[in-house]
C-alpha cells in the first residue's frame, strides 16, 4: 500500500443573479414611533445571513445604529416582491433595494429633523449613534426617537422609503452571441491537497486553500464562513455524496436519511485557509458581489486535479469514489 | 395518559404525556421550550439533543412517559441571566454558527463532553459531536469553539481554586 500525495487547483468566475425575464427585488422601509426602522421584504433568510447584511446596509445608509433596524422577511403574500433567494443574488439585489429605500427614508427623516431644529435639511448629518445634528454645530441635535415622534404626532408625516433593484432581461446579439446576463462576477481559486491510498482507492482531502474576490465583504466573518462552509460542501460533492452509488436506475439502494446520506463529519474535514480580496463592483451594494453558490464549486475540480496529480487517474464524474479511483489505477496498470 | 413530573433546567415541571409522544414534543409544545430543534425526528441529526440526568440524548427518541422524575437540561437553562455559559460564549466569539439550527444540539453535546472531560483532544470533540449534523459551517469553527470553551472552563476552575 502506498499513500500518494497530490495537489491541484481550480478557478471559478461566478455570476451574480440571473437572466430569466428580468431579475428584480423590492424593499420597503418605515419608521416606528420609537425610532426603529422596519425593513419589509419577502426575501428569505434560510440561514445564509441575509437579515444581518441588509440590516447593515440600511443602518449604514440611514446613519443609524444596527439596533434601530428591524428586518421583517418572508411573507410572499403580503411583502414587496422578491424573485427569491437563489442565483447568489440576495446580497446584491436586496442589498441594493434596501439602500434605495433607506436613502428615501433618510431624506424624510432629515426633513422632519430640519423642521424640529429650525435648520435646513442639507445642513444636517447623522452621527451614527442615533442623533441627527447640525453640521459644524454638534450640540444642535435631536434623537431619532424625537424625530419619529414629531413626524407622527406633530408634522403628520411617515418616514418611509421604497426601493427596487431591477436587472433587466438581456438578449444575446444573434450575430455574436454576446450578452449581458449577470450584474457582476466574483472570482475564486482553490488549491486542494489530497492523499490517495492506491490499495483501497480512498482519496482523502487534506487541505483547501481558497482565495476569493468578493467585491466587498460587507460582513467579513460571514464571508469567510461562507467560503469555508461552501468548501466543505465542495469536498462533500467531490468525494462523499452520491444519491445512487451503485444502481443509478433504481432507488432501491439509495440513501434515504441523514444516517445513510454520506457527508463529511467533523473528523473528515480538511484544513482550510481563506483569503478575501475586495475589488468593489460598481453596481453592487457598497461594492458587494454574490458568493453564495460558487463556494462549493472550485473545490471539486481542484480535488479532481489533485487526484490526477497524486496517481494519474483522471476522473470526470462525481463523486470520486474509491471504486472509480481503483478502476482508473487498474486501467493505468493494464 | 400519564402525568409526568420532572425537573427542567432546575425547576419542577409537570405535563400530561399523551401516548406515543416524545420528550422533544413535550418540551417544545407543552413546556414551551423551543430551543431543542426537530430536524429529522428519527435520531439522526442531533438537533434535538438535551441532557437527561446529565447524559446527552436525542430527545426525539425518548418516549415522554419515561422521563418521570428525571432531571432535564436544555439550551434555555445554560445562561445565567445575560451571562452566557462558556460554551455559548465560545460559540459566539468563534462564530461557530451560521443558520443556527444545529447550534442548540451542538452546544448541549459539548456541555456534556466538558462535564465529563474538562480537557478533551480534538478527536474527542469530534467524537462527542459526531451525532450532531451541521450543514453550514463545515464543523471547523464548532470544534475550535468547543476546545476554546474547554480552556475557558479550565482557567475559570483554576481561578476558583486559587480564591
Ligand atoms: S430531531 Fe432528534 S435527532 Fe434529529
Ligand atoms: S449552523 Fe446551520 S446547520 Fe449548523
Amino acid at each position: 500500500m502506498t499513500l500518494l500525495r497530490g495537489r491541484g487547483y481550480a478557478s471559478v468566475n461566478y455570476p451574480t443573479g440571473m437572466n430569466l425575464g428580468g431579475d428584480p427585488s423590492q424593499a420597503l422601509i418605515h419608521a416606528t414611533t420609537m425610532g426603529g426602522f422596519v425593513i419589509s421584504l419577502s426575501s428569505v433568510d434560510l440561514g445564509q445571513g441575509l437579515k444581518t447584511v441588509v440590516a447593515q446596509c440600511a443602518a449604514e445608509t440611514l446613519g443609524m445604529p444596527m439596533a434601530n433596524v428591524i428586518v421583517d422577511t418572508a411573507d410572499t403574500d403580503t411583502g414587496p416582491h422578491c424573485m427569491g433567494t437563489f442565483a447568489s443574488r440576495g446580497t446584491h439585489r436586496i442589498g441594493n433595494a434596501v439602500i434605495m429605500a433607506a436613502r428615501e427614508a433618510r431624506d424624510v427623516m432629515l426633513a422632519v429633523a430640519a423642521e424640529e431644529l429650525e435648520a435646513d435639511a442639507d445642513d444636517l448629518e447623522t452621527d451614527g449613534t442615533g442623533f441627527v445634528r447640525l453640521k459644524g454645530s454638534p450640540e444642535t441635535k435631536i434623537h431619532i426617537q424625537d424625530v419619529t415622534l414629531a413626524a407622527h404626532f406633530k408634522q403628520g408625516r411617515t418616514i418611509s422609503g421604497r426601493g427596487i433593484y431591477l436587472k433587466e432581461r438581456n438578449y444575446p446579439v444573434p450575430e455574436t452571441g454576446e450578452m449581458d446576463p449577470d450584474s457582476c462576477q466574483a472570482h475564486a481559486c482553490t488549491v486542494a491537497e489530497v492523499e490517495v491510498d492506491d490499495e483501497t482507492g480512498v482519496a482523502t482531502v487534506l487541505s483547501l486553500h481558497n482565495a476569493y474576490e468578493v467585491g466587498r465583504a460587507l460582513n467579513p466573518a460571514m464571508a469567510a464562513q461562507q467560503v469555508e462552509g461552501g468548501g466543505w460542501m465542495g469536498v462533500s460533492h467531490a468525494v462523499f455524496e452520491s444519491t445512487e452509488p451503485y444502481y443509478p436506475a433504481s432507488r432501491d439502494h439509495g440513501p434515504v436519511d441523514f444516517c445513510e446520506y454520506l457527508m463529511p463529519g467533523p473528523a473528515e474535514i480538511p484544513v482550510q485557509s481563506s483569503v478575501i480580496l475586495e475589488r468593489p463592483a460598481s453596481n453592487g451594494p457598497f461594492g458587494a458581489k454574490g458568493i453564495g453558490e460558487m463556494t462549493a464549486n472550485a473545490p471539486i475540480p481542484a480535488i479532481a486535479n489533485a487526484i490526477f496529480d497524486a496517481c494519474g487517474v483522471r476522473l470526470t464524474t462525481m463523486p470520486f469514489t474509491p471504486e472509480s479511483i481503483l478502476r482508473g489505477l487498474d486501467a493505468l496498470r493494464a | 395518559m400519564k402525568i409526568v413530573s420532572l425537573r427542567v433546567n432546575g425547576a419542577g415541571q409537570a405535563f400530561i404525556a399523551r401516548p406515543g409522544t416524545t420528550l422533544l414534543l413535550a418540551l417544545r409544545e407543552q413546556l414551551g421550550l423551543t430551543g431543542a430543534k426537530r430536524g429529522c425526528a428519527q435520531g439522526a441529526c442531533g438537533s434535538c439533543t438535551v441532557l437527561l440526568d446529565g447524559q446527552p440524548v436525542v430527545s426525539c427518541l425518548v418516549p415522554a412517559v419515561t422521563v418521570d422524575g428525571a432531571e432535564i437540561a436544555t439550551i434555555e437553562g445554560l445562561a445565567d441571566g445575560q451571562v452566557l455559559s462558556d460554551v455559548q460564549q465560545a460559540f459566539l466569539d468563534g462564530f461557530a454558527t451560521q443558520c443556527g439550527f444545529c447550534t442548540p444540539g451542538m452546544i448541549m453535546s459539548a456541555e456534556a463532553l466538558l462535564d465529563r472531560n474538562p480537557d478533551p483532544t480534538r478527536d474527542e470533540v469530534n467524537e462527542a459531536i459526531s451525532g450532531n449534523v451541521c450543514r453550514c459551517t463545515g464543523y471547523e469553527p464548532i470544534v475550535s469553539a468547543v476546545l476554546d470553551a474547554a480552556a475557558r472552563r479550565r482557567s475559570r476552575a483554576g481561578e476558583g481554586a486559587k480564591l
